[in-house]
């Protein structure tokens, strides 16, 4: 009896209808087949690995620029072209400023991604760049992930007032757009600016950075809160957490124990497309003017200070959105895969 | 109340298990779901009582109720529950998990869930040794591995690195008795241990229950609602109705002479292997009643085949048996001249009084909405 090929279901479908005697068994054959789980897969896929690629590039190269290992400008100093400068609107101008690929004025020689819109250097600003995104986008979503992941957990596991009071947190946090909540804790946490002497006179915090964290942070804090809950509600109910109480198991002990490690998967993938949503999210606060240091390079930054020149400039808005969408798309594809391995474990028990 | 764990220091003379009048009772939107009614027994170390009844009947809240592992929102518990002389209803989480492992443990139905799908089996078991017993890591980890080598499963080392979900069912079921046995519990809940498994390794987890409960001398709840389960593995049965005790005596005194029409009607929805295949089961008609607002009289009566007018206007009490240790609850016991005179009668009337039937069914109904609630 020719065996068909078992890769294809189809196959084996359409021969069980045509050959008479062995259909029954062929049927077998290939109710097996279906009723086999979902196999497992070894690898992580080569989209994932990618996604990796993309984020260890700028991570990495962000890291090393900051060390001062990689032979590039410094993202804050306006470049003087040494070739013979161009003409413009009847004055010689050396900068590179508004030099670039798409640029109405064409490139700067030696500068591969043109300059920005006082003369620096943008592949330099862009490497910096994405390392103080990152680091704003990862330290915000870490704060949510501790604090968040902490209330949410308590919340799951206790229950009933516990649950109701930080829930009711939660919900008030939610209720306020995200955008302005950010924007008016960052203007809190930077203190009021004195009309007469522009002098600073209450802040808790002088680092924009920190304020920048802090914001997102926060705001971070109940959406991550909120899946832990969720997640940690179905696992508290779950008959091996009962067996643990009933072995004498701490309840600090079974929420770290037992039900965190069955949380992490859900609150991992969830985490992954909150640094995504904080990348964008600096973006938009720097758009509003309460982001990072205006010098301080970062992708929100930059397309906020080259949003001017968008017709006759365009690569400066463009390349770091360019940067920022590859970069969300690789977080999200990863937190994609993580949620898809833990769906197949837990389906797997 | 006034009795306190620093007793437990001095060796206690009386039995290990002393409950009394044990009523636990759950909130709900249509009233108190009464799922333990008044029920008292005591165990003695090293014995075995195994409660029986059918779904429902309370006897896994009835387990957790003594142990008090239930939800605090939501439920009340009164009554008496003796620990080696200490009254531990009433006590907090804080004060139980003295007991909780080290004295008592419990097994539960179904090992897929009662194992953590994402901690290694040598981690599960070592938890619960370093929980109570102030040893180092390492030698948890021999302990570990002995424990797993004393429930009889192979190449014990290796399966510490394991996860669950590389085990069989019985497997798992013998890994949750390891961990239950862990820190040497005086008593241990086994509920339902074996209904999750395959009838081919319900033999084998039962006696490798009760070899470990002989060596090392601990006393045994048996939940189950299979009385085949408990016949050969018990000292003594309970079997439960409705949230109380109907029927309780030795194991043998129980099969030889039992009273309750429940018990008989139990032990016979049981298929024998003497009977010719497709014979029809006999089942028990209706269903459990509703706990919350429970019919007067007794329980069983609208289900029973021995009912009379006095069943369903008078509850009868827990009497003794003329043999010790056997006590019912019914007014027309099996193999007495009243049963049978009952019985007799309700055969000459065409079955059991029509309306009770009817209300049996309805109160069916109301049982179930109960239960779901």
């Amino acid at each position: 009896m020719p065996e068909p090929p078992p890769s294809d279901l189809e196959t084996i479908v359409d021969d069980t209808a045509d050959s008479g005697f062995f259909a029954s068994g062929e049927e077998i054959q290939t109710a097996a087949v279906e009723a086999e789980p979902p196999r497992r897969r070894r690898g992580l896929g080569i989209g994932a690995w990618l996604a990796i690629g993309w984020l260890l590039l700028v991570v990495g190269g962000g890291t090393l620029g900051e060390l001062g290992a990689l032979p590039i400008a410094d993202p804050t100093d306006v470049i003087h072209l040494h070739t013979p400068c161009p003409r413009v609107q009847g004055r010689t101008s050396c900068l590179i400023n508004r030099l670039g690929p798409f640029a109405e004025r064409g490139t700067a020689h030696g500068h591969l991604l043109g300059g920005d819109s006082i003369g620096r250097d943008m592949l330099s600003r862009l490497v910096y760049g994405g390392f103080n995104s990152m680091l704003v986008a990862t330290l915000a979503i870490g704060l949510g992930f501790v604090v968040g992941g902490a209330l949410g957990l308590l919340a799951g596991y206790f229950g009933g007032r516990v649950d109701s009071l930080l829930s009711g947190v939660f919900n008030v946090l939610l209720s306020i757009p995200a955008i302005l909540l950010a924007l008016s804790l960052a203007a809190f946490l930077k203190g009021q600016q004195s009309v007469t002497g522009g002098k600073v006179q209450s802040g808790f915090f002088q680092d924009p950075k920190v304020i920048v964290i802090l914001a997102i942070g926060v705001v971070s804090i109940p959406l991550l809160a909120r899946i832990t809950r969720a997640s940690a509600l179905s696992w508290s109910q779950r008959e091996f957490v009962l067996a643990a109480r009933a072995q004498g198991a701490k309840p600090l002990r079974i929420m770290w124990k037992e039900v965190l490690p069955n949380v992490l998967p859900a609150m991992l993938s969830i985490a992954l497309l909150g640094v995504a949503v904080a990348v964008v999210a600096e973006g938009s606060l720097a758009i509003l003017g309460a982001g990072l240091d205006p010098t301080t390079a970062s992708w929100g930054n930059i397309i906020a200070q080259g949003r001017g020149d968008l017709e006759s400039a365009p690569h400066i808005v463009f390349e770091p959105s360019i940067m920022i969408f590859l970069t969300v798309l690789a977080l999200n594809f990863l937190g994609d895969v993580i949620r898809a391995r833990g769906d197949v474990r837990e389906a797997g028990i | 109340m006034s009795v306190t764990h620093e007793f437990a220091e001095a060796p206690y003379e009386g039995p290990l298990l002393e409950v009394d009048d044990l009523r636990t009772s759950f909130d709900t939107q249509g009233g108190a779901v009464r799922s333990v009614d008044g029920v008292s027994f005591t165990l003695e170390r090293g014995k075995t009582l195994g409660i029986v009844g059918e779904s429902g009947s309370g006897k896994t809240v009835l387990s957790r109720s003594i142990m008090n592992l239930l939800p605090k929102r939501g439920t009340t518990r009164r009554g008496s529950v003796r620990f080696e002389g200490n009254e531990i209803v009433g006590l907090s989480d804080a004060e139980m998990r003295k007991f909780w492992g080290a004295q008592m443990a419990m097994v539960f139905q179904d090992p897929m869930t009662s194992l953590n799908p994402v901690m290694k089996i040598g981690n599960q078991l070592k938890e619960s040794i370093r929980e109570h017993l102030d040893v180092t890591k390492e030698y948890a980890g021999e302990l570990a591995e002995s424990l797993l080598a004393s429930v009889r499963i192979p190449e014990p080392r290796q399966r510490l690195e394991e996860y669950p979900h590389q085990l069989s069912g019985g497997m798992r079921q013998r890994v949750c008795i390891a961990i239950a046995l862990a820190c040497g519990p005086k008593l241990l809940f086994a509920d339902e241990p074996t209904t999750a498994l395959d009838v081919t390794v319900q033999a084998q987890v039962l006696d490798l229950m009760r070899q470990q409960q002989d060596e090392r001398f601990m006393a045994m709840v048996l939940i189950t609602h299979d009385l085949g389960v408990v016949a050969g593995r018990t000292d003594n049965i309970a079997v439960m109705y409705a949230g109380r005790i109907v029927e309780q005596a030795p194991t043998d005194v129980l099969f030889r002479d039992m009273k309750m029409p429940y018990t008989e009607a139990l032990l016979s929805s049981i298929p024998k292997l003497n009977e010719r295949s497709h014979t029809k089961l006999n089942v028990i008609p209706g269903r459990p009643p509703d706990l919350i607002n429970p019919p007067p009289g007794c329980k069983f009566a609208p289900r029973c085949t021995y009912v009379q007018e006095r069943c369903l206007e008078e509850e009868p009490p827990l009497r003794a048996a003329p043999t010790p240790g056997h006590r019912f609850r019914c007014w027309f016991p099996v193999g007495t001249p009243e049963g049978a005179d009952a019985l007799a009668r309700n055969r000459a009337r065409g079955g059991a009084p029509e309306p009770s039937v009817g209300a049996g069914a309805s109160v069916g109904t109301a049982a179930a909405q109960g239960a779901s609630s």
